[in-house]
């Protein structure tokens, strides 16, 4: 298992700019999620630590040592991709032995059979073992993909969007899964995703990306609550942050143009903040609907999700997403009165769209 | 899933298949043609209307592979009594078989020639086909300076009709002394199918998801063990296809085989007309060793056929 640390890398193709100046620190034992849309360089960093393309600028470290100069097959990790990562024409048993049939490893005949058959136990795909690979159901080539990368004890395991090809109720079921794999091997984890529920489950530690540059990382937590910017805002949470432009004047928030005014009591100082052109950024779970709220909207739609509502509130040309429980009773057009939690506001400036607690 | 058909459909499917008979028979006579030529007696070879009916001889390919010579006197009641079957049949046609000085039979030309055919088109295959995929992965996985001129440089070998170069060819072969040897016909058959070798191979091995490799090169494998393993296998069909069409011109390739060899290294293509008989060419002999001629070819594109069909269809091996 390892460390693994990224300095300054940059990487162009081209008159491309994929990366600029990456700084990432993954600690042993770590599940680490790379969040970030697609262009973002998400992949572009896995290719690099696997050793499949060379950084332009910049050095890797893993456990310390410098390998710039490794190939692919020395830096022993492990690569799982959303799809084309088994190898056609091999049957199950075949692809699992593949990793420790290379000559770098020099693995025993009776050890191989040994670690292929537990690890097909662990993924439960030994009834699987002598089928063709082109045989599976796209699930089941997710497990085989996985149990390929166990199968050597990689000091890391780079993921690429492994689940994302996969249909919604089996992403999930592979979710847990691997999550409890991760922590029952005690190993490092570098998963890439678009997905932020993928990211907010899974990850011990989330680095959101955005054009080559990492934005910010922190735990699911702190990503959630205290976004760095308003791009991290809106890159995580279903539905994301709203976020409202307008000012504070004497620690209440004036939403402009005009629509409407609520009290702030958030953690950024407020006294840096009076006057200036902001963002106000809240979370839907923070908005709430009273009859005694103060300020009056009407119902823009309304999502059921089962376990909660997700209404959509329109005031003035302000549009604003709040959770409701699931037996609350909502009409279409309907005029409701909403408030907020003051302590839950997060401001950010307008201009540069940077969190004033960040900055302060 | 059944298909539904309508009546109207039921008729231009059987139109198609009339059609696609009516093609097929076309195509087909020419060599309905050579090979029934290849057993008529000699003085029914040139009949017009062409003779439909006969009865089948062997003799045609009894005189190709025996040296003959023309007879002065008939044999003696002896003499034919004598000699075996196919001796006969020489003699009927006019011609004695010629031996050596302890009696033995001498064979004719043909089989050294088809040998020679053999061994220029079987290697300028291999080196054509395994140089070609070596270049194209190289062209298709790696970002080459240039790619796009270097591989039109290497198409553009193609764009001169090859008999232009035809004479100094046969100076500068005459000058190293590459003139009537195998290596001399390898070495001009590879360089004309290594251009379509390579471009041919490169539209296959760019269908392959790189990332085979990858997993490959990650899972501890060098790119040259990723290449064997992993690119190989999948490049097959594109392998096959590529191999027979550069077998089929290697075979079938006539004027520099004509130029630049004479005896100890020419091919059967220029080889098989020179068979005249007495006074004039005779047909049977040639169609004989056109039907021999034809079926390494049938054979090779018959045993290559499942990669063949996959091949055809260009691009439409997606996983």
């Amino acid at each position: 298992m390892a460390h693994i640390q990224l300095k300054k890398i940059t990487k162009k193709f081209g008159s491309h700019t994929a990366l600029a100046g990456l700084d990432l620190e993954i600690q042993d034992g770590e599940f680490f999620v790379l969040l970030g849309e697609t262009g973002a360089g998400k992949t572009t960093t896995l290719r690099l630590i696997a050793g499949l393309e060379k950084p332009t600028e910049g050095k890797i470290f893993i456990d310390g040592a410098d390998v710039g100069d490794w190939g692919a097959a020395e830096r022993d990790v492990a690569l799982v991709l959303q799809q084309y990562s088994l190898y056609p024409r091999y049957t199950v048993r075949e692809n699992l032995e593949f990793p420790l049939k290379s000559k770098i490893r020099r693995v025993e005949p009776a050890e191989i059979k040994e670690r292929v058959e537990r690890v097909a136990k662990t993924l439960r795909i030994e009834h699987l073992l002598e089928r063709k690979t082109d045989r599976l159901s796209g699930g089941e080539m997710q497990r085989v993909s996985i149990g390929r990368a166990i199968v050597r004890k990689p000091r890391v395991f780079l993921m690429d969007e492994p689940l994302s090809a996969l249909d919604a109720k089996l992403r999930e079921a592979l979710r847990t899964e691997l999550k409890n794999l991760q922590m029952n091997l005690g190993a490092t984890f570098l998963f890439v995703t678009h997905d932020q529920i993928e990211a907010m489950s899974m990850g011990d530690k989330i680095g959101v990306l955005n054009h080559g540059h990492l934005v910010q990382t922190g735990t699911p937590n702190e990503i959630y609550n205290n976004p760095k910017n308003t791009f991290v805002a809106r890159a995580v949470g279903s539905p994301p942050m709203n976020l409202v432009d307008g000012r504070l004047v004497s620690g209440r928030a004036v939403v402009s143009p005009q629509s409407f005014e609520l009290p702030y009591d958030g953690l950024a100082p407020a006294a840096s903040a009076d006057g200036r052109p902001l963002t106000f950024g809240v979370r839907p779970e923070d908005i709430v609907l009273e009859s005694g709220a103060p300020v009056s909207a009407t119902v823009h739609d309304v999502e059921n999700h089962g376990v909660e509502k997700i209404v959509t509130l329109r005031v003035g040309d302000t549009f604003l997403h709040a959770t409701a429980p699931a037996r609350a009773d909502l009409a279409m057009e309907q005029t409701v009165k909403f408030g907020w939690n003051p302590k839950k506001v997060a401001l950010f400036d307008k201009a540069s769209g940077m969190s004033l607690r960040h900055m302060a | 899933m059944a298909a539904v058909r309508t009546s109207s459909e039921v008729a231009l499917n059987r139109v198609a298949i009339v059609a696609v008979l009516l093609i097929t028979l076309i195509f087909l006579a020419p060599i309905y043609w050579i090979a029934s030529t290849a057993f008529k007696p000699r003085n029914l070879a040139t009949t017009i209307p062409p003779t439909v009916l006969f009865q089948p001889e062997i003799s045609p390919f009894v005189k190709l592979f025996t040296k003959r010579s023309q007879l002065r006197t008939p044999p003696t009641p002896e003499e034919y009594a004598a000699a075996p079957w196919w001796e006969r049949l020489v003699f009927d046609g006019g011609e004695k078989v010629v031996r050596d000085g302890k009696g033995n039979v001498q064979p004719s030309g043909y089989p050294s020639r088809f040998m020679n055919s053999l061994i220029v088109a079987i290697t300028s295959t291999i080196l054509a086909v395994g140089m070609g995929t070596f270049t194209a992965y190289g062209f298709s996985r790696f970002r080459i300076k240039g790619e796009a001129d270097l591989l039109f440089f290497i198409l553009s070998t193609r764009m001169l009709p090859p008999v232009v170069v035809a004479i100094p060819m046969f100076l500068m072969y005459r000058a190293v002394g590459l003139n009537d040897t195998h290596w001399g016909l390898i070495i001009l058959y590879t360089a004309f199918n290594l251009s379509f070798s390579v471009w041919l191979m490169k539209g296959f091995i760019d269908e392959i998801p790189k990332e085979y490799e990858e997993a490959a090169l990650v899972d501890g494998y060098t790119r040259m063990q990723a290449f064997f393993k992993v690119v190989l296998p999948e490049a097959a069909t594109g392998i096959a296809a590529t191999a027979v069409f550069c077998f089929i011109t290697a075979w079938n390739e006539y004027a520099f085989a004509l130029i630049m060899t004479n005896r100890r290294a020419q091919t059967a293509p220029p080889f098989i007309p020179s068979q005249v008989g007495s006074g004039l060419p005779d047909w049977t002999v040639i169609a004989a060793g056109t039907v021999l001629f034809l079926l390494p070819v049938a054979i090779f594109t018959f045993l290559l056929r499942n990669h063949l069909l996959r091949g055809m269809s260009f691009g439409a091996i997606r996983k």
